[in-house]
């Protein structure tokens, strides 16, 4: 490792939500993420940051079980894990919001949210109506307005297939959440709507993970964030002792502040 | 005049909003012309009882690999092995039923024979394609790849079978799944089955209204849904008529007269496949699944699906239907012969992509790819009865095909899909 995660004030009993040590991901000659280490604990927002490319989706993606690490080790609530697939990694209480939304175009709101578990009659069947109302529900606590919600996903805007994509991850109630850029379509108002329900979860004990481009809503809402650059840590530091120009040193320079010199 | 202004996107909009689905009505004209074109062409004889239960029972093959093959390009593969997976699967089936259970034996007699053989058809063709659909999934080869290895790999084996020989007759009892002689289910049967069916529109249209209603959906006019029912019903008298006007020659009532045929029992195989291919597709998991994989495989795999085992068994259910096509196949010819299906997985692409499935995916239809296995059967029959040499039917085939999916194309572009 370059550098030492350092450590926080948090209840030493208190073990984190994830631990990922060491992790390294390649795709052919591309080092994706190089030897990368971070954690989450509960109740805490981790803003994961880093130029375009830098390999913040790659790591989550890691995270969600699309692609098991080259090397490294994970730890989900202090026991080591194996994410072969995404369906182990929502097992073990991890839900993600991918940056491309992960949608199914032809396929309604409902259908979406609840692709991969859907609610089923006695008899074995899709209990759409059970679907259509609980996905009404969260819905409707996120963005008010979105009451179109049984159509295509490919005939709803930008902003409309975020908030699917939104309730999909809140809905089953993770102990982990992964949020890559939720906000990059959506409108100011929604966005307060999302930076809130972020606040309140945290308040519920969720860990989440939020990458974002928007460095203001990283500092409203994050505990600590973690920059990277060319797939390796740069650092982690907590919000309360940095400033957003420190943050924007680390993201293009790759220097930790108070400088010794460039890391990466 | 208000029409004449109205732009085409309108009109779509409009049949959309009064419950049409334009891409099904358009099919469904393009029927009726197609089937007035040649009932003059053919001087009145396409569309006489005998030539339309002939039709029937042709289209029952098509129909039913097509409905599977719904499955198959729903989730962006193809599968262009299913015409020799058909004389493979019922290559061995008559071959369990004939040499297996060899005449003479008890198992000969009663019906189980038979039914052990559909079996055995029905599991080499859930084999045949777990077999593709490893290579497809696992491997990562492009279906396009594995299934034209299939194509001619189950040719092959068809031919192994038996060395190139065909293997007849086939039981009585079996023949007439074929809707030959006595496959068929009589008129009176075949009114109530009618009746049944109409019933069964009004109940379907209304309880379509009733769930609209209570969930605050876009209701059609009143007039639409009573017009439909009209339409249908008449659709289905119509169909049941000609099938009772069609006389079967084995068959006399008491005063020696004889009786229509009804629906052939290939009809009823076709109408029990995509009723539990509609539901397949429209009420379970798999069903589910495979549209998302469809729309979106990325999203599919990311939401957990085992899109593996999604592959594997829709070509496995592909295998599963190139098998009962190869039921009725045979029971048709009462024979076995290898060259049976030949060219048929043109056909069945043709009708399932006339039939409004997408190739880019994600979408598509059990009852449309009926109507355009009846569309290209039509055109098939109506070509033999006017004596056009079989190669010239072929370029035809071959053109509609490449028609279909322009107008697949052309038609995305539009609704800007
Ligand atoms: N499936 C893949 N195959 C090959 N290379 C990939 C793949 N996914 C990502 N990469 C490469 O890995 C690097 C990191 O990509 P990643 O998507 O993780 O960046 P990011 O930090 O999320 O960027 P952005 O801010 O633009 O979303 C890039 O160089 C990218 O080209
Ligand atoms: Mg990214």
């Amino acid at each position: 490792m370059t550098d030492a995660t350092p450590l926080i004030e948090v209840p030493p009993i208190e073990a984190p939500l994830i631990e990922m040590r060491g992790v390294s991901k390649r795709f052919g000659g591309i080092h994706a993420v190089n030897d990368m280490s971070c954690d989450l604990y509960p109740g805490e927002v981790v803003g994961l940051l880093g130029h375009n490319g830098a390999g913040k989706s790659t790591l989550i993606k890691v995270l969600a079980g699309v692609y098991p690490p080259d090397e490294g080790e994970i730890r989900v609530n202090g026991a080591p894990v194996d994410l072969r697939n995404p369906r182990e990694s929502r097992a073990a209480g991890i839900e993600t919001i991918h940056q491309t939304l992960a949608l199914a175009d032809n396929i309604d709101a409902p259908g979406n949210l609840f692709l991969g578990r859907e609610l089923l009659t006695p008899f074995g069947t899709l209990d759409s109506h059970r679907m259509e109302h609980e996905a009404r529900k969260i819905i409707q606590r996120l963005n008010p307005n979105f009451t179109e919600i049984l159509k295509p996903v490919r005939a709803m805007s930008g902003g409309q297939r975020q908030t699917v994509a939104i309730a999909r991850a809140l809905y089953f109630n993770a102990r982990i959440l992964i949020m890559d850029e939720p906000c990059a379509a959506l409108g100011p108002a929604e966005t307060r709507m999302v930076m809130e329900t972020i606040l309140a979860l945290k308040k519920e004990g969720i860990g989440i993970f939020l990458i974002s481009h928007d460095m203001h809503d990283v500092f409203e809402v994050a505990d600590r964030v973690t920059v990277m650059k060319n797939g390796k840590l740069v650092g982690t530091e907590r919000v309360a002792d940095i400033t957003p120009d420190d943050v924007l040193g680390m993201i293009i320079l790759g220097k930790k502040p108070g400088g010794n010199g460039a890391v990466v | 005049m208000k029409w004449a202004v109205m732009k085409r996107g309108t009109m779509r909009h409009l049949l959309r909003n009064l419950g049409i689905d334009p891409r099904f009505s358009s099919m469904v004209l393009a029927l009726v012309v197609i089937w007035l074109c040649l009932q003059f062409l053919t001087d009145g004889i396409f569309l006489t009882p005998r030539n339309l239960y002939n039709l029937s029972i042709q289209t029952c093959v098509t129909a039913v690999m097509a409905c599977g093959m719904v499955f198959v390009i729903v989730a962006r593969q193809i599968d262009l092995s299913v015409g020799s997976l058909l004389a493979f699967t019922g290559m061995v089936l008559a071959f369990v039923q004939v040499h297996v259970f060899a005449a003479g034996q008890a198992l000969a007699d009663s019906d189980l024979g038979w039914i052990i053989s559909i079996l055995a058809g029905i599991a080499v063709g859930v084999a045949a394609g777990i077999f593709q659909g490893i290579w497809v999934a696992l491997a990562g080869i492009p279906a396009f790849v594995v299934t034209l290895a299939g194509y001619l790999m189950f040719r092959g084996a068809a031919f192994l079978v038996t060395d190139g020989q065909t293997i007849s007759p086939l039981q009585p009892t079996y023949e007439r799944i074929g809707g030959g002689l006595g496959g068929s289910i009589g008129p009176t049967a075949s009114s109530v089955l009618g009746i049944l069916a109409a019933l069964w529109l009004v109940f379907h249209v209304w309880h379509t209204r009733r769930q609209r209603r209570r969930y605050g959906a876009l209701q059609a006019p009143i007039w639409v849904d009573v017009l439909k029912v009209i339409a249908g019903s008449m659709v289905i008298a119509a169909f049941v008529y000609m099938m009772n006007a069609y006389p079967d020659p084995s068959s006399r009532d008491a005063e020696g007269n004889r009786i229509g045929k009804g629906i052939g029992i290939p009809v009823l195989i076709l109408l029990g496949v995509m009723i539990v291919l509609t539901f397949i597709a429209t009420r379970t998991r798999f069903g589910r699944y495979v549209f998302a994989y469809g729309g979106n495989p990325e999203a599919a795999l990311l939401s957990g699906i085992n899109t593996k085992r999604l592959l594997i068994a829709i070509f496995a259910l592909m295998g599963t239907l190139s098998a009962v096509a190869a039921v009725i196949t045979t029971a048709r010819l009462n024979a076995g012969a290898n060259s049976m299906g030949t060219l048929q997985e043109l056909y069945v692409i043709a009708a399932t992509v006339i039939g409004g499935t997408s190739l880019a995916g994600g979408l598509g239809s059990i009852p449309g790819a009926v109507i355009g296995a009846l569309i290209i059967q039509s055109l098939d029959n109506g070509m033999v009865l006017l004596d056009v040499p079989s190669a010239q039917r072929q370029i035809l085939i071959g053109l509609i095909l490449i028609g279909a999916v322009w107008f697949d194309t052309a038609y995305n572009k539009r609704a800007g899909r």
